[in-house]
């Protein structure tokens, strides 16, 4: 009878010896740059070409270049199903490791960390999610959120519908209907969406579903008895896919359907089919896998094996974006570097850097992004930078893009987002740090 | 050999009473308080206060409230979830509506809104009983999360619909909030623990523990005998709540410092419900068991592959993960379908005689 006890036992000693060795790995001339991902659970169709966009880019420049400025880069993926508390543990795990900069890849898990980032001295850069009003820097230094807020997005979005309107006077008494995700990621927009439909004097319908969103019946069925003239949809993960069907199948016309960036991927319209053609959504970087970068990518990663994912999915919406992020993070350290030399740089060298960051036109030649996305630049005070985005149409085979570059209303985004960096800031006891004008 | 209680005499009807009435017992349980208040703010680092002690701490207290519940009035509930959600909820309104107030109290205060919600959740107790009871819980849990989803009131009308710990300390010392150490939240969180689990444990082996069991064990017999299950089972549900409350209110305020009614869904009443099944039903150190199995063992499956230098790729890692832990819950239970606790008392009856045995 004594195996009965001993294994427990066994089980409690390895319990408590695993974690207590911490993970010693040689800290050369690296850069350590962790990724939260989700390759598994209801948020899945999103994480895995965002975590295979970094892997990919990653790879492909220790392969091409050896790395940045001769640092290896270094990258760990820590696995959330995009949530919270999964999130905050990986943090914990990986902030030990000293990593350069963190990209959380859920708003949720943004707003748990924003606290942490200056305690810690972390850089978080939560490309284009998490929390808009740390766009302010005078409030939250730590966290970037540049090329573009979910305000600015949905500023911009708005823009779109009055251009396809005839003008935004042409808004007045219309119904939109915003249809998001019930999470802090979803109701992100919904101030700016309130502000601007008191300014046009159009119609908010706000219909939230709860998380994961397979359910969406109801909420469908709601528009369909309000019939909104456009419908704007905040949704991820498995939520997407559903959306485009429900839409489908009560009869919603796909044209004037509109996701946010995160509601614009192949695999959010594919499960759709043939009804998912004409469905529009925001974008930030161009899709397919024409251009230099991708070439570079098949060459060294995908043609030697070691591609994260399989080839025909390298150029998809999010991958792409996934590319993008992690060239900004980078030339945000490049940045940092041509200032305070190619050495292991100290968290607030890196954050200079983050603030000083200009991509032009030219610099994205040079990185095989030629109009893949807009140069942008941010500074000290103006962590979301000068980014604009664009919309893109689903053909039943492939993002086209069919507008310009449209520039978010600034003048109505800014000022209440800077009114509410200051609400936010005080809840967590923040003192406002004036930014150098100078730089 | 171990575990000899020979020669231990009792004198006195408080001794023959005590919690702990073998000599060992009260030295192994003096020593690990001692460890655990003085020894592991000194040795453990950030990352095992964070994310390993501060949420075993958390999820032990929760066990310990369903345990009362359904391990010793035999209540099965499925609304701990929205229960913890009731507290943290409230810890948050009342800490903003009065920020002098001390965070201890906050969490008393919290726990008790949390028990009358309870209360309001356990009256159908009365009328049914078993799984029946099971599903109306678990109506407690879709209206309560969806409450605090639908009603900006409750987050103080933040646009995200996040509820966020604002600082707060004691004596000078911050204790909530982004600038609190690991260590201070740790301390708090095992204070409150100590004290609700001695608090628990006098109270489920004296009168109203035994009224409760009486109930578990048959209801009809119970009031036969001459006791109210109106009031036992209220006082179950009350008290159970209140812990979960404060469960509640310190999972936001200790341990993520932000979150939003996501993080009390119905997995989390799974897991606090997997905990007491596993720790051990009717037992206030199954609770404790039960609640390092599950914090412990995902966190043990995700670093293991990697210590021994097996670089899996993180989404194998978790289904891995998923299967051997699924695998293992089965395991314990068919090996021990008394639970953790039991085993401990089997070990400690095998070491009684230890290494000699008969």
């Amino acid at each position: 009878m004594k195996h009965k006890w001993s294994l427990p036992l066994i089980a409690a000693v390895a319990m408590v010896a695993a974690p207590l060795s911490v993970f010693a790995e040689g800290n050369g001339k690296t850069l350590f740059i962790p990724v939260l991902v989700y390759r598994t659970g209801a948020f899945a169709p999103s994480g895995i070409p965002i975590a295979n966009g970094f892997a990919d880019y990653f790879a492909m420049l220790n392969a091409r270049d050896g790395g940045l400025n001769g640092f290896k880069i270094v990258s760990e993926e820590c696995e959330t199903e995009y949530k919270t508390d999964l999130g905050v543990e990986c943090y914990e795990k990986l902030k030990k490791k000293a990593p350069v900069v963190l990209n959380p890849f859920s708003t949720g898990i943004t707003y748990q960390l924003i606290p942490k980032a200056p305690v810690d001295k972390m850089v978080i850069h939560s490309m284009g999610y998490g929390m808009t009003a740390a766009a302010d820097g005078n409030w939250f230094p730590w966290v970037f959120n540049f090329p573009m807020t979910y305000w600015s997005q949905a500023s911009a979005m708005v823009k779109y519908i009055g251009q396809q309107e005839g003008g935004l006077e042409k808004l007045k008494g219309k119904k939109i209907a915003h249809v998001y995700h019930n999470s802090p990621y979803g109701k992100e927009a919904n101030p700016t969406l309130e502000t601007l439909a008191k300014q046009y004097g159009f119609e908010l319908i706000e219909l939230a579903v709860d998380t994961p969103g397979q359910e969406q019946k109801a909420t469908w069925l709601q528009i369909r008895r309000a019939n909104p003239a456009w419908v704007y949809v905040s949704g991820w993960g498995v939520m997407n896919q559903v959306a485009i069907k429900e839409a489908a199948a009560v009869g919603y016309p796909m044209n004037h359907l509109i996701g946010n960036w995160w509601t614009g991927s192949e695999a959010d319209v594919i499960p759709a089919g043939e009804a998912a053609k004409g469905y529009r959504s925001t974008a930030l970087t161009v899709p397919g896998s024409g251009f230099p970068v991708h070439a570079d990518i098949f060459k060294y990663v995908y043609e030697k094996g070691k591609g994260a994912g399989p080839r025909e999915k390298v150029g998809e919406a999010l991958y792409n974006r996934a590319l993008v992020n992690a060239m900004f993070d980078l030339e945000a350290i490049r940045t940092a570097m041509a200032k305070f030399g190619n050495r292991q740089l100290t968290s607030e060298e890196i954050r200079w850097g983050f603030e000083h960051l200009n991509i032009t036109a030219k610099r994205l030649e040079e990185l095989g992004m030629k109009n893949f996305t807009r140069p942008i630049s941010v500074s000290c005070a103006n962590h979301e930078g000068n980014g604009q985005l664009m919309i893109q149409e689903w053909d039943g085979k492939h993002w086209k893009i069919v507008s310009d570059w449209i520039e978010p209303m600034r003048d109505v985004v800014r000022p209440k987002l800077e009114q509410a960096a200051e609400e936010e800031g005080k809840k967590l006891g923040y003192t406002k740090q004036a930014c150098d004008k100078s730089a | 050999m171990l575990y000899r209680v020979a020669g231990q005499f009792k004198t006195t009807y408080a001794g023959d009473q005590a919690i702990f009435p073998i000599a060992q017992d009260r030295w192994l349980v003096s020593l690990a308080l001692a460890a655990a208040f003085a020894g592991v703010p000194l040795v453990a680092n950030e990352y095992w206060l964070q994310a390993i002690l501060i949420p075993f701490l958390i999820y032990s207290l929760a066990a310990i409230g369903l345990n009362i519940l359904t391990g010793y009035a035999g209540q099965l509930s499925l609304g701990t979830g929205a229960f913890m959600a009731v507290g943290a909820y409230s810890a948050f309104k009342i800490t903003t509506a009065a920020p002098q107030l001390n965070i201890i109290f906050v969490f008393i205060l919290s726990g008790i809104v949390t028990a009358g919600v309870g209360l309001v959740f356990g009256l159908p107790s009365l009328r049914i009983k078993g799984f029946y009871l099971a599903v109306a819980t678990l109506a407690a849990q879709f209206f309560l999360t969806w409450l605090f989803n639908k009603m900006p009131w409750f987050v103080n009308y933040a646009s995200s619909g996040t509820i966020t710990a604002p600082p707060r300390t004691i004596l000078g010392v911050m204790v909530t909030g982004p600038g609190a150490t690991a260590q201070v939240r740790y301390l708090v969180a095992l204070a409150l623990v100590v004290a609700l689990a001695v608090a628990a444990k006098n109270l489920v082996r004296g009168r109203v523990g035994r009224s409760w069991m009486a109930i578990r064990d048959r209801d009809i017999a119970a009031e036969i005998i001459g006791i109210r299950p109106l009031r036992t089972k209220m006082l179950a549900f009350g008290i159970s709540s209140f812990y979960c409350g404060i469960a509640g209110a310190e999972l936001i305020f200790l341990y993520l410092g932000s979150a939003e009614t996501l993080a009390f869904d119905i997995s989390l009443s799974f897991l606090v419900l997997f905990m007491v099944i596993i720790g051990g039903l009717g037992s206030i150190l199954g609770s404790f068991l039960g609640a390092a199995f599950i914090v412990m063992m995902p966190i043990l499956l995700t670093n293991v592959p990697r210590l021994i230098g097996l670089p899996l790729r993180v989404d194998l890692q978790k289904h891995i993960e998923l299967m051997v832990f699924g695998g293992l819950i089965i395991f314990f239970l068919i090996v021990e379908p008394h639970g953790l606790a039991r085993l401990w008392q089997i070990t400690k009856q095998k070491l009684r005689l230890w290494p000699f045995p008969y």
